[in-house]
């Protein structure tokens, strides 16, 4: 059984629907009183649920987005502002409420159909049925690259060209000018011949009278001020004086602690607790039995840790309790084999005959990979604080999917969704794992049992031991190639398909492809970690395209750049990393150089890694060189400032990452066994950006699926030994290189 | 529980804690300074990074029972108007990311400058290799030091 997420879910659903069809949305939000009631304070115009407009001429950028470092107040607010014409020195935001008004639905739409236009007179009807289907969904993630791309393009750069549409109307009527004599400047509305001119704040009123325009024009990016630029990030100066406040810090009067400890075999039952000692303990509060798992309430959370420690808890032995790593990947391997024995196989993408094209190539290649289980590991462990009073519900956390975590605490303690209030908190890092709402279930759990607030924080321990994991996979793949070793065939098999969709296609002319996939039953919870599907696919197919370059005695780059020549974007992409990276310049003895290239979440990445492997086969990653193409670059240091993190988050995962089962368990549960990549082993990295014209690709997560792919190339460079299952670190690399003398 | 008088930036403050407790929850839930960060509770990631007599020390596995009459140092303590070099070249460089992990960076990077006021890039990376950053801010964080070096 697969752990149900919303990601998953939506997707799936709303194909289910068969509502696959997408045009450029055009709602720039209503003026509800239940939005005015919100976000306004005193004296302030709300002009639609995107934005408001004070007495002293500030633009409140209103964001659905939850900040985990990513930049996305700053960007988002940088987009409106820039078409509403606004001084940039009177901007701010604030978070958006989780409510149904913000329910994404641009951003569901994006995931559904991706950047994909259709006829105009089905817009309304189609943006109707997406509202819909959001707000049932309590749809409003952080997540998938997809602020900029979605909501910026199609909510905040509308809602701005909106306000500003609205505000010259209100000064045409007042000064009965046609809009066309006037400018705005600077959140300043003027009319140069009559050298009148009044403020967004003066205007505001009227305008807020003024029906919405449907489609607002956008300015085009000759004329954009903001956009573009790297304008201060908002959320940095809090950021280095230690006063930014995550969901760790909250701090509410009346507040006690709590911890836990969750059953270590996923799906386990509490069999026996004794709590006669723990209880008696210093600042204990309560201890609780959560069926799954045990918390226990103190005075502080260092009071509740030690009491949980020192309680004996006896759980359930269940059929997975004896289970280890090997036997997972054995059961995968059997499912394969069974699916295909069986034609079970599910069909990912078919063209050709793949299986008679591979008999009849001059040249047979074939590979088994595997790839571990990952952890997220975010700088903040896992935390909630949940007070249950009063038939209410209150809750402080950082949360990719705020509105998800109201319908949660809704529907566990069967209120209303309006009783229920989140505060969301800027997050210790996100890459996914903040997307479910599984600690806050535990904290409201805990909180209905006594009449204060508990805030309930999890070890790093609990945090590592019950994560929701990158699946784990088995993946084999086979390209049949001609005399001249260009592959004419190829078909790929391998266990799960989440998301995105595609994430296993392959950006290369290959005539006979068919990819195939098995979804055989995990105990193991899964979720969304940093790019998704794309951190597995990524590394799969650039590692294999690689092995038929080599096979084809053709130099990798040159052979990517031959089965990528219809796709420009990909040629250009390709051509800029190996320019900066000096591909082909001589490298010292044990060094070696490898290239990857994949498009994630609408942008394409390429990156070349350089590694020197030492005789003790200790890899050390150089240089990074990233080339990338997200069509356009809002915020251009903070999209830089992505992809290296992209980068070396990823890379942390190749060298080292890996969560492993035994006994039904995840073994590691630290920084001591779960290693991450420190100062020391962080490459120098180059990122060079293309501003292609094309629609805004993601930035949190493209770089990630490359980067693996690109240093096991490298590796493969250095050493000709081929790294087909990570991490790097299980592999010994020691006999590859000679000692030099 | 013991009464316990503590000196943190350059205040004296009057704990009843028991002895066990490491300083960093004494610092966050009994002081309510929340610029101190939990990270992993074993001294292997560095997030609670504060100053004791000048040296960076891990708060999180310092029981407070043994802090006696050493003077604390946390971020909130660093600099009066949040202009220490460290931390305007931290925003110059536009290093913090999620910006979980940047008090501990700063004040390990803080303690480093003390000692040796102009560090090479690999004396940064030797004394900064016990602080993870999860967002990869790490060249950026290298940069800034050198920065912050420069201008000391």
């Amino acid at each position: 059984m697969k752990k149900w997420t919303r990601r998953a879910f939506i997707g799936a659903g709303v194909l289910a629907g068969g509502t696959l069809v997408i045009g450029i949305a055009i709602r720039p939000g209503n003026r509800s009183s239940k939005v005015a009631g919100l976000i306004a304070s005193e004296g302030e115009t709300v002009m639609n649920i995107w934005l408001k407009i004070a007495p002293d001429n500030t633009v409140t950028a209103i964001i659905p987005h939850a900040e985990m470092g990513q930049g996305v107040h700053t960007a988002l607010a940088m987009m409106l502002a820039d078409e509403m014409d606004a001084d940039w020195s009177k901007v701010t935001f604030q978070e958006a409420p989780a409510d149904k008004e913000y329910a994404n639905f641009t951003l569901l739409k994006g995931f559904v159909a991706g950047n994909a236009t259709f006829p105009k007179f089905i817009e309304e009807t189609i943006d109707g049925v997406f509202l819909t289907a959001v707000k049932s969904l309590n749809f409003q993630i952080t997540g998938g690259s997809a602020s900029v791309r979605f909501t910026g393009q199609q909510a905040m750069r509308i809602a701005g060209a909106a306000a500003k549409s609205m505000l010259l109307q209100a000064a045409a009527d007042t000064w009965k000018v046609p809009t066309e004599e006037l400018t705005a400047k600077n959140s300043i509305i003027s009319h140069a011949s009559s050298k009148r001119s009044a403020t967004f704040a003066e205007l505001a009123p009227a305008a807020a009278k003024v029906n919405i325009p449907k489609q607002p024009k956008l300015k085009s990016p000759e004329e954009f001020t903001l956009m573009g630029t790297s304008q201060p990030r908002f959320d940095i100066p809090a950021k280095v004086t230690g006063e930014a406040k995550f969901g760790m810090d909250v701090q509410v009067p009346g507040m006690k602690y709590a911890t836990i400890k969750a059953a270590p075999v996923f799906g386990s039952k509490v069999k026996s607790l004794d709590t006669t000692v723990s209880s008696s303990q210093q600042g204990v509060k309560k201890i609780l039995n959560l069926g799954d798992a045990v918390a226990v309430i103190a005075d502080g959370y260092w009071q509740a840790k030690t009491a949980l420690d020192a309680l004996p808890i006896e759980f359930e032995a269940t059929e997975n309790s004896g289970l280890n790593q090997a036997e997972i990947m054995d059961r995968y391997r059997k499912a394969m084999d069974a699916d295909l024995a069986d034609g079970n196989l599910e069909k990912h993408f078919k063209d050709g005959d793949a299986t008679k094209a591979l008999e009849q190539a001059a040249i047979l290649v074939e590979a088994e990979y595997q790839l571990p289980f990952l952890a997220h590991a975010t700088m903040e462990p896992m935390n909630c604080t949940a007070w249950v009073h009063e038939g209410k519900c209150e809750i402080w956390c950082g949360s990719q999917n705020p509105l998800g975590v109201k319908a949660a605490a809704a529907e566990l303690l069967e209120i209303d969704i309006d009783k229920v209030t989140v505060h969301n908190q800027l997050l210790g890092g996100g890459f996914g794992r903040r997307s479910e709402t599984d600690v806050m279930t535990q904290a409201i759990l805990i909180a209905k049992e006594v009449d204060f607030p508990v805030k309930l924080i999890w070890s790093r321990e609990e945090d590592t031991q019950h994560d929701v994991y990158r699946e784990a996979t088995i993946s084999r793949m086979k390209a049949g190639l001609d005399q001249s070793g260009l592959p004419i065939a190829y078909t790929h098999q391998f266990i799960f398909k989440h998301h995105p969709p595609e994430a296993a296609d392959i950006p290369y002319t290959i005539p006979n492809q068919l990819i195939q996939y098995s979804s055989p039953a995990s105990f193991v919870p899964w979720g969304n970690w940093r790019s998704v599907d794309h951190s597995t696919h990524g590394f799969l197919t650039e590692s294999f395209i690689d092995e038929l370059a080599h096979t084809a005695k053709k130099d990798p780059f040159a052979y990517r750049k031959t089965l990528t020549k219809d796709n420009l974007r990909f040629q250009r992409v390709l051509d800029l990393v190996y320019e900066k990276s000096n591909w082909g310049a001589p490298l010292p003895a044990n060094w070696g150089r490898g290239v990857a290239i994949a498009q994630s979440f609408g942008s394409i990445v390429a990156e070349v890694a350089e590694v020197e492997v030492s005789v003790e086969g200790k890899v050390k990653v150089h240089r990074v060189v990233c080339a990338v193409d997200p069509g356009f670059a809002i915020h251009p240091d903070g999209f830089i400032a992505q992809m290296e993190s992209g980068i070396i988050y990823g890379l942390a995962a190749a060298m080292t990452g890996e969560i492993t089962i035994e006994n039904g368990a995840v073994a590691q549960s630290n920084f001591h066994n779960y290693p991450v990549t420190r100062m020391n082993e962080a490459p120098k990295i180059e990122t060079y950006i293309i501003n292609s014209g094309n629609p805004p690709g993601g930035a949190g997560e493209p770089s990630t699926p490359v980067i693996a792919p690109a240093v096991t190339n490298a590796i493969f460079d250095a050493t000709g030994i081929r790294i087909r299952q990570l991490p790097i670190s299980k592999n010994d690399l020691r006999a590859s290189i000679l000692p030099s003398t | 529980m013991e009464n316990y008088t503590l000196s943190i930036n350059g205040k004296k403050q009057e704990v009843t804690a028991p002895e066990d407790m490491p300083l960093l929850w004494v610092i966050r839930d009994l002081l309510d300074m929340k610029g101190t960060k939990f990270g992993c509770g074993q001294a292997l990631c560095g997030a609670c990074t504060v100053h004791l007599d000048g040296e960076a020390v891990r708060s999180c596995s310092l029981p407070i029972s043994q802090v006696g009459e050493g003077k604390i140092t946390t971020i909130e303590g660093l600099s009066e108007a949040g202009d220490h070099p460290l931390q305007t070249a931290w925003v110059e460089h536009v290093v913090p990311q999620c910006g979980y992990c940047q008090s501990g960076q700063i004040m390990n990077a803080a303690a480093l400058l003390t000692k040796n006021p102009s560090p090479s890039e690999s004396d940064i990376e030797e004394a900064m290799q016990g602080n993870l950053c999860r967002c990869g801010t790490y060249n950026r964080i290298k940069d800034a030091i050198l920065t912050a070096s420069k201008s000391l």
